[in-house]
C-alpha cells in the first residue's frame, strides 16, 4: 500500500465514523495538534469529530535528506474526537486492520506515555502504540489546553504517515517509501529536505527572523485585544514556527530561551481562554447542532 | 452455605507501572470492605493484567454476621433528674437506638458512671449489601490519574466494563457509568467477548481467551521461555527483576521470542546498546557464557506463536534503526573536540538565575580545588580532579547524550578516553552522577568522589540561595537526592571533613558571584535545616531513633561518619544496664548545669575532698577525651567520659551544690557546668530519653 492509499484508507475509514474531514492548515506548525482545527476546537463543551493530514515542520530534526529517519517535515495523520468515545481503542485497531495489518500476525500494544506540550500549556495521558516494538500512534486524553482543564475530554490519535508506510512498504529508508505508483518520497521531499535544511541550519537570516518574531508576536496580541481569535493563533503559530528556526540555528541565547518560550505560552493561554468565551458568547452553536 | 463472588474491572491498558500496586489495593481493600461490612468468607484472590484488576472472594457467607452491639448513651447524672427518673435526654437516647428505658444499663468509664443499651443487629443477606463494592473500585490510587469522554472520576485509564457476580448473579451496581454483567473479553486480538456463569470459572475461563490473570504465573511463563532459549541457543539472558516486572504487566499472554542486529554494532559502547534494548524497547539484552555482549535480544509478545517471524523481523528493524541513529551520533560526535563541546556549554542554561552550564562548571571547579587542598591531595590527584571537574559537563553537548539523555556521564567517560584524557579524568566524569537514586552507587575513586560532591554542593547552595527550597513532593533539580549523596560520599570516604566546612567553601564562594540571592541569614538557616534533614533521615534509615538523632545533630552534623558513630554507641549504650549509673551521674550534672553563671573554677574554694576528685579527674580525662573525638573513636571516648561517673556520684553525694556561701557554690557550679560542657561535645545528651528499668 503506498502512502497515497493509506491516506486515503484512514479518510475514508474516519469519515464512515462521522468526522469531518478538512484540510491541512496552511500556518507552519510542529505538529498536527497545533493546527486549530485540534488545539482551539478541542477546547469548551461542544462535540467535535475531525481528521485531517498535517504535514509538520521540526526545522531541528533537518538532516539534510542523508538520515533515513528524520526529516524537517514529516506527516501526520491527526484525528480527533470530542467527547471520547467508550469504543475509541477498538475504532483505532479496526483502521489499522484497514492499512492491512491484521492484529493476528503482529504484536499491538499500548504502552504508556504521557504527552506535555509546555509552550501551549497542554497536557494529556495515554500511550504510544507499538506495533512490533515501532512507535506508530500516539494515542492521547487531552487534560489541559491552553492551561484550562479539558471537559468534557478530547481524545487524539496522531498516525506517524512515515513511521508506518515504512512498516507496511518494508523499506529500511523513509526516501525509498512509495507515494503512489509512480513516485517514491524522494522524488518529491530529497529537494525540500536539503533546502530547508541548509536554509535552517546556515542561510537563514537571523535579524530578519528575531524581527519576525517580534512583529509576529505584537500583532498576535493586536488581533487579540480586538477579540480576533483565529487570527491571533495564526500569528502565535508563525511565532513558535520562527523560534524553531531561531532555536534550530542556535541562536537564541540562554536566558532569551525560556523568555521566548514564556511569550508564546502567555500568548496560547490568553487565546485558549477567549477562544472559550467567544464560542459562549455565541451560544456554544454546535452544542445546539447535537440536541437536533 | 457460602457462595462465591467476583469482581472484574475492565481496563484500557493500565500504565504498567501501575499493575502490581493496583491489585496489592485491590486486595486489601476488599478484605477491609468485606471486614466492615461483616461479610465473613474464606479467602480472597486477586488477579491483574494490563486490561483488568480482579478479586475472588471464596466462601462467602450468604448473610451478614449478625452482632449485639452496646450503645453508649450520656452520664448517668444526666440521664436522671434529682428524684431518681429518667431524663428526656436518657429517653431520647433510648428511642435513637429503637430500644426503650427498660433495656438501660449502667458502666463505669474512667470513674464516670454512663448508660448503655444492649443493640441486637441482625445481619442482612449478602446480596443487598455487595453492590457497595463501586466504593472499593473508587477507592484505588494510581501514580497519576486521568478523566475521559464526559465522566467526572479521576482513574489510571478509562473503565470499560465491570464483572460483578455472586455466584451466577449479577451484583448491580454502577462506576463511571459503566454497568455491572457477566460479561468480560478475552486477549484483545485472540480472544472474544465472553459470558462468566460463575466465579471460581475466572481464571480457566480467562486462560482459553489467551489471558493468564495471575502475574506471577505470566512471569514464570517469561522466565521458562527464556530459560528454553538460553538452553537451545547456548546464551545468557540476565534478567532485570524491574524488567521482568514491567515487561509481564505489559502482556496478557507472554510469547518469548529472539531476534538478532547487525555485529557491527557491537563497537558501540554497551551501555548503548543496554539502553536501546532495555529502557527504550523493553527487550532483554544477551551474552555470551563469558559475559560478552552477543549481537541479539530477546523480547516477549503479547499472544502466541504464529507468526512470531514477523514480529521478531519488525522489532530487529525498530531496533537497527535505533542503533544506525546511535552509530551516526558516535562517529559526528568523535569529530569534533572537547572545546568545541565547553563552548557549546556557554549557550545553555542551567537555572535561569543560576546562568549557564558553562558558568556553573566554573563554580564546581572552583569549589573543586578548594576541596582538594583541604584533603591535601598530591599533585596528580589535584591535576585530575580539576581537569574532571572542567570538563565534567561536556558530554551534555552531544548528540549521543542528547538522544540518551540517561547515559549522560557514561558517555562522557567513552568520549574523553578518545579524545585522549586520562583514565581518572575520564572515569570521573561518569562518576560525578553517582549517586543516580539516594541509596545508589557511590563514586569509586577519590577524584570522582571530589567533582561529585564539589558539582552537588553547587547545585544545592546555588538553588537554595536563590530560594529554591525543596518542598513536600517538589523537588524538581533532586536536591533532597544529592544532599542525601554528598553525605553518604562524606561518610565513605572518612575525610576528616565536617559537612559544614565543604558547606562554608560554597556559600563563601557564591557570596563572590554575581547572583541575585537572598539574604544570607536566610540561606545559611535553609541550608542548615535542609542538610539536617537528610542526616535525620539517613539515620533513621540505620534505625537510630529520634531522640539520639536530635542529640547527635544538636548543634551541627559535623563530620558524618562520626555522627554516625556516637548515634550507634549511645543507641547500645542506652539498653545497657551497666551503663546505667553513667547516665544518671550525666542527667545529675546535665540537670544542675544550666544553674551555673561562670565556668571558672578556682581551687582555692574546693572544701572537700570528693569536688577536689571530680575536678582532678576532669582535667585528667579532657585530653585523651578530646583526643577519641579527634580519632572518631565513640567507643574510647564515651569510655573517657563515662570515668567521670563515679566521682559525679561521690561529689553530688557529699556536697551541697547549693551551698550557703555564694562563692564556694558558684564555684561547685562552675565545675558542673564545665563537665556538663564536656558531655555535649560529645552529643547534646539532655535531649536522650533514657530508656532502662530499675
Amino acid at each position: 500500500m503506498n502512502i497515497q492509499e493509506m491516506i486515503l484508507t484512514l479518510q475514508n475509514y474516519w469519515s464512515d465514523q462521522k468526522c469531518l474531514l478538512v484540510q491541512a492548515y496552511d500556518v507552519e506548525k510542529g505538529a498536527g495538534t497545533m493546527s486549530p482545527m485540534t488545539l482551539l476546537r478541542s477546547l469548551g463543551p461542544e462535540p467535535w469529530n475531525v481528521a485531517y493530514v498535517e504535514p509538520s515542520r521540526r526545522p531541528d530534526d533537518g538532516r539534510y535528506g542523508e538520515n533515513p529517519n528524520r526529516l524537517y517535515q514529516h506527516h501526520q495523520f491527526q484525528v480527533i474526537m470530542k467527547p471520547s468515545p467508550d469504543n475509541i481503542q477498538e475504532l483505532y485497531l479496526d483502521s489499522l486492520k484497514k492499512l492491512g495489518i491484521d492484529p493476528l500476525e503482529h504484536d499491538i500494544r499500548f504502552v504508556e506515555d504521557n504527552w506535555e506540550n509546555p509552550t501551549l500549556g497542554a497536557a494529556g495521558l495515554g500511550w504510544e502504540v507499538w506495533l512490533d516494538g515501532m512507535e506508530i500512534t500516539q494515542f492521547t486524553y487531552f487534560q489541559q489546553i491552553g492551561g484550562l482543564e479539558a471537559n468534557p475530554v478530547t481524545v487524539e490519535l496522531t498516525y506517524g504517515i512515515e513511521r508506518l508506510a515504512s512498516y507496511i512498504q518494508d523499506k529500511e529508508n523513509v526516501f525509498e517509501l512509495a507515494w503512489n505508483e509512480d513516485f517514491t518520497y524522494r522524488d518529491i521531499f530529497y529537494q525540500p529536505e536539503y533546502e530547508h535544511s541548509k536554509y535552517t541550519f546556515e542561510e537563514s537570516n537571523t535579524d530578519m527572523l528575531f524581527e519576525l518574531f517580534s512583529m509576529y508576536e505584537g500583532e498576535a496580541k493586536r488581533a487579540m485585544e480586538k477579540g480576533l481569535v483565529f487570527p491571533a493563533y495564526d500569528y502565535v503559530l508563525k511565532c513558535s514556527h520562527t523560534f524553531n528556526l531561531l532555536d534550530a540555528k542556535g541562536v537564541i541565547s540562554v536566558t532569551e530561551r525560556t523568555g521566548y518560550i514564556g511569550r508564546i505560552r502567555n500568548l496560547a493561554r490568553k487565546i485558549a481562554k477567549t477562544y472559550v468565551a467567544e464560542r459562549e458568547r455565541l451560544g456554544f452553536p454546535m452544542l445546539k447542532k447535537e440536541e437536533k | 452455605m457460602s457462595k462465591n463472588v467476583l469482581f472484574e474491572i475492565g481496563l484500557e491498558e493500565l500504565p504498567a507501572r501501575f499493575v502490581d500496586q493496583a491489585e496489592q489495593q485491590l486486595l486489601e481493600n476488599t478484605k477491609k470492605w468485606l471486614q466492615e461490612l461483616r461479610i465473613s468468607f474464606d479467602n480472597v484472590r486477586s488477579f491483574s493484567t494490563p486490561r483488568r484488576l480482579a478479586v475472588l472472594i471464596m466462601g462467602v457467607a450468604e448473610v451478614q454476621t449478625t452482632i449485639e452491639e452496646e450503645a453508649k448513651g450520656p452520664a448517668e447524672k444526666i440521664a436522671k433528674d434529682e428524684s431518681g427518673n429518667w431524663t428526656k435526654a436518657a429517653i431520647g437516647f433510648t428511642k435513637g437506638q429503637g430500644k426503650t428505658v427498660d433495656d438501660i444499663y449502667t458502666k463505669e468509664l474512667n470513674g464516670m458512671s454512663y448508660i448503655f443499651v444492649k443493640k441486637h443487629i441482625e445481619g442482612k443477606p449478602t446480596n443487598e449489601l455487595l453492590p457497595s463494592f463501586n466504593k472499593v473500585i473508587e477507592s484505588i490510587q494510581f501514580g497519576k490519574n486521568m478523566r475521559w469522554s464526559t465522566e467526572t472520576l479521576r482513574y489510571a485509564r478509562p473503565i470499560r466494563w465491570i464483572v460483578a457476580l455472586f455466584e451466577e448473579e449479577v451484583i448491580p451496581f454502577e462506576v463511571a457509568s459503566v454497568k455491572t454483567g457477566n460479561t468480560t473479553f478475552g486477549h484483545r486480538f485472540l480472544g472474544d467477548k465472553i459470558q462468566l456463569t460463575n466465579p471460581v470459572e475466572y481464571q480457566s475461563k480467562m486462560k482459553s481467551q489467551y489471558v493468564i490473570v495471575d502475574s506471577k504465573e505470566r512471569e514464570s511463563l517469561i522466565l521458562e521461555g527464556i530459560k528454553e532459549l538460553e538452553a537451545k541457543e547456548d546464551i545468557v539472558i540476565p534478567v532485570e527483576n524491574d524488567l521482568l516486572n514491567e515487561v509481564r504487566n505489559l502482556v496478557e499472554y507472554p510469547t518469548v521470542f529472539v531476534g538478532s542486529f547487525e555485529e557491527k554494532y557491537l563497537k558501540l559502547p554497551s551501555e548503548v546498546l543496554i539502553t536501546s534494548m532495555k529502557e527504550h524497547q523493553r527487550y532483554f539484552p544477551v551474552k555470551t557464557k563469558k559475559g560478552e555482549l552477543l549481537p541479539a535480544f530477546v523480547a516477549v509478545r503479547n499472544g502466541d506463536n504464529n507468526n512470531i517471524n514477523t514480529v521478531a523481523k519488525g522489532n530487529e528493524k525498530v531496533l537497527r534503526a535505533r542503533l544506525a541513529d546511535a552509530e551516526f551520533f558516535y562517529n559526528e560526535d568523535k569529530k569534533q573536540s572537547i572545546d568545541y563541546y565547553l563552548e557549546k556549554l556557554e549557550r545553555v542554561i542551567f537555572q535561569e538565575k543560576l546562568g549557564t552550564y558553562a558558568e556553573k562548571v566554573k563554580r564546581v571547579v572552583s569549589i573543586t580545588k578548594s576541596l582538594t587542598s583541604m584533603l591535601s591531595l598530591d599533585k596528580d590527584a589535584t591535576r585530575d580532579a580539576i581537569r574532571a571537574a572542567e570538563i565534567s559537563k561536556f558530554d551534555q553537548m552531544t548528540n549521543m547524550v542528547g538522544e540518551f539523555t540517561e547515559l549522560q556521564g557514561v558517555i562522557g567517560e567513552h568520549y574523553a578516553i578518545h579524545f585522549g584524557e586520562n583514565e581518572v579524568v575520564a572515569g570521573a566524569i561518569r562518576e560525578h552522577y553517582l549517586p543516580r537514586q539516594a541509596n545508589g552507587n557511590l563514586p569509586e575513586t577519590i577524584v570522582g568522589t571530589i567533582v561529585s560532591i564539589a558539582d552537588k554542593l553547587d547545585t544545592i547552595v546555588g538553588c537554595i540561595s536563590i530560594g529554591l527550597v525543596p518542598t513536600g513532593s517538589g523537588d524538581p533539580y533532586g536536591l533532597r537526592r544529592q544532599a542525601t549523596g554528598i553525605l553518604r560520599m562524606l561518610k565513605d570516604s572518612r575525610w576528616d571533613i565536617s559537612l559544614e566546612a565543604i558547606l562554608n567553601v560554597a556559600t563563601k564562594l557564591y557570596r563572590s558571584v554575581d547572583i541575585e540571592q537572598e539574604d544570607w541569614v536566610t540561606v545559611t538557616n535553609n541550608l542548615h535545616e535542609f542538610f539536617q534533614l537528610r542526616a535525620m533521615y539517613l539515620l533513621k534509615e540505620i534505625e537510630v531513633e529520634q531522640d539520639i538523632i536530635h542529640a547527635v545533630l544538636d548543634k551541627q552534623i559535623g563530620v558524618f561518619e562520626y555522627t554516625e558513630k556516637k548515634a550507634q554507641i549511645l543507641s547500645e549504650k542506652r539498653n545497657d544496664e551497666a551503663f546505667k549509673p553513667v547516665q544518671e551521674a550525666f542527667v545529675r550534672i546535665l540537670n544542675l548545669a544550666s544553674k551555673a553563671e561562670s565556668t571558672e573554677v578556682n581551687p582555692a574554694y574546693f572544701e572537700t575532698a570528693s569536688e577536689k576528685a571530680l575536678f582532678e579527674q576532669y582535667q585528667a580525662n579532657v585530653l585523651p577525651y578530646r583526643q577519641a573525638n579527634q580519632n572518631k573513636d565513640a567507643t574510647l571516648a564515651i569510655a573517657t567520659l563515662s570515668e567521670l561517673a563515679e566521682p559525679i556520684h561521690a561529689f553530688f553525694d557529699n556536697n551541697m551544690v547549693m551551698a550557703d556561701d555564694e562563692k564556694i557554690r558558684n564555684n561547685r557550679l562552675a565545675l558542673v557546668k564545665n563537665v556538663a560542657l564536656l558531655i555535649n561535645e560529645f552529643a547534646n545528651l539532655t535531649l536522650i530519653e533514657w530508656k532502662q528499668h530499675n
